[in-house]
């Protein structure tokens, strides 16, 4: 008996309506619920292979989860897949989005709307604040030493807080020191 | 707006493409920066509002960008244009800033990845994700913090401060569901508490 065949998508169409699908589902950041649909749900990623994807398309610029969704459909279907299923993460929940941006004006009680939006943006800067606390402890074992990541994240923090410098002077310049210095450390290890 | 403005918009979100390594949200404190202090196209009010729903609303959190293009497209339209005309603007303003921002690094995912999966030199890859990773933090403690500071009267800052720190501190330490929190922001921001 032969063992049975990883599930993959069958179409063009179900591929896009599994992305619209988790994508609607995915309330501040979709990264947990593409991991519970597209490999505990349809078995269509194994774990290994969803965590692999998943630091490519963190290496990658561009919204994390939109590079998974291109390699994925990339994978199955090609080019034309790509586009389905970035697609599918984008189109209804863009749809959804403006339609509430043009909602909101007409809503009646404006101090109301005003003060609900002034809440959620107070925690949605608290949800971020939190991501980001927990990526930082889980540098403590970066090539870099920890005291030299602490000094990175702080300058590129000064850099846009009070120095008001373009990204492209902190990626490229701050971004191209620290990856410079990490390759060094990183080749160093392996020579030894 | 004009033509050159749009163009303008186009040119700067396809420049901004390839820099949102980390995930788009970092690109905020340069949106910012762009189209609320330097080009005056979004209000305070507006870019923070956009940023909150964005948030709040389910999909990828890139859509934040698409979000401010509506508004940028919607405002450009004026005060006394008719609705559907505002409207139209405003979907073209959405479609240029998320197509823009998403073109160049999408050709260059598939591009890399499919070249990376017949050459891999581990190395190079190592690197180029490690050592990005502290600016990465570094950009979203400041996307945090503008907006955190988002204004607003003195009296209500401690609270709404006290808000973010509190969430953040629930993010970082429990599997609490982020709707909840948002859903709560939201209370308290109807109530008038925050």
């Amino acid at each position: 008996m032969k063992a049975p065949a990883a599930p993959t998508p069958a179409h063009l169409g179900e591929l896009f309506w599994a992305f619209s699908w988790l994508s609607l589902q995915g309330f501040g950041g979709v990264l947990a619920v593409v991991h519970r649909e597209l490999v505990e749900k349809r078995g269509w990623l194994t774990p290994e292979g969803f965590l692999e994807d998943w630091a490519i398309a963190q290496v990658m610029p561009g919204p994390n989860v939109c590079n998974l969704a291109l390699m994925f459909g990339d994978r199955h279907f090609g080019w034309r897949g790509a586009i389905t299923a970035l697609a599918g993460l984008l189109a209804l929940p863009l749809l959804l989005l403006l339609s509430l941006g043009a909602l909101m004006g007409q809503l009646p009680d404006q101090a109301a709307v005003a003060g609900g939006l002034r809440g959620m943006g107070a925690v949605a800067a608290g949800l971020i604040a939190g991501s980001a606390l927990k990526l930082l402890l889980g540098l403590r074992q970066h090539a870099l030493g920890f005291p030299l990541v602490l000094l990175l994240a702080s300058a590129a923090f000064a850099g846009v807080v009070w120095l008001h410098l373009a990204l492209h002077l902190i990626v490229l310049g701050l971004g191209g020191l620290a990856c410079g210095l990490t390759w060094w450390l990183l080749r160093r290890r392996v020579a030894q | 707006m004009n033509g050159a403005d749009w163009a303008q918009l186009l040119l700067y979100h396809l420049s901004l493409s390839l820099l949102a390594v980390g995930g788009a949200i970092t690109l905020a404190p340069d949106l910012h920066r762009k189209l609320v202090s330097e080009q005056g196209w979004l209000s305070e009010a507006q870019f923070n509002q956009s940023m909150a729903l964005a948030q709040a609303a389910p999909g990828p959190n890139v859509l934040f960008v698409a979000m401010m293009g509506w508004n940028v497209g919607f405002q450009s339209a004026g005060a006394d244009a008719a609705a559907w005309l505002a409207t139209l603007l405003g979907a073209a303003g959405a479609l240029v800033c998320l197509l823009g921002v998403m073109t160049p690094s999408s050709i260059l995912t598939l591009v890399a990845t499919r070249w990376c999966q017949k050459h891999r030199e581990r190395l190079t890859v190592q690197a180029l994700r490690q050592g990005l990773a502290p600016i990465v933090v570094g950009l979203l403690l400041a996307t945090s913090w503008l907006l955190g500071r988002s204004g607003g009267q003195a009296a209500q800052d401690g609270r709404l401060w006290l808000l973010t720190l509190v969430c953040a501190i629930l993010v970082w330490r429990t599997r609490l569901h982020m709707l909840w929190l948002l859903a709560a922001g939201a209370m308290l921001g109807i109530m008038g508490w925050v």
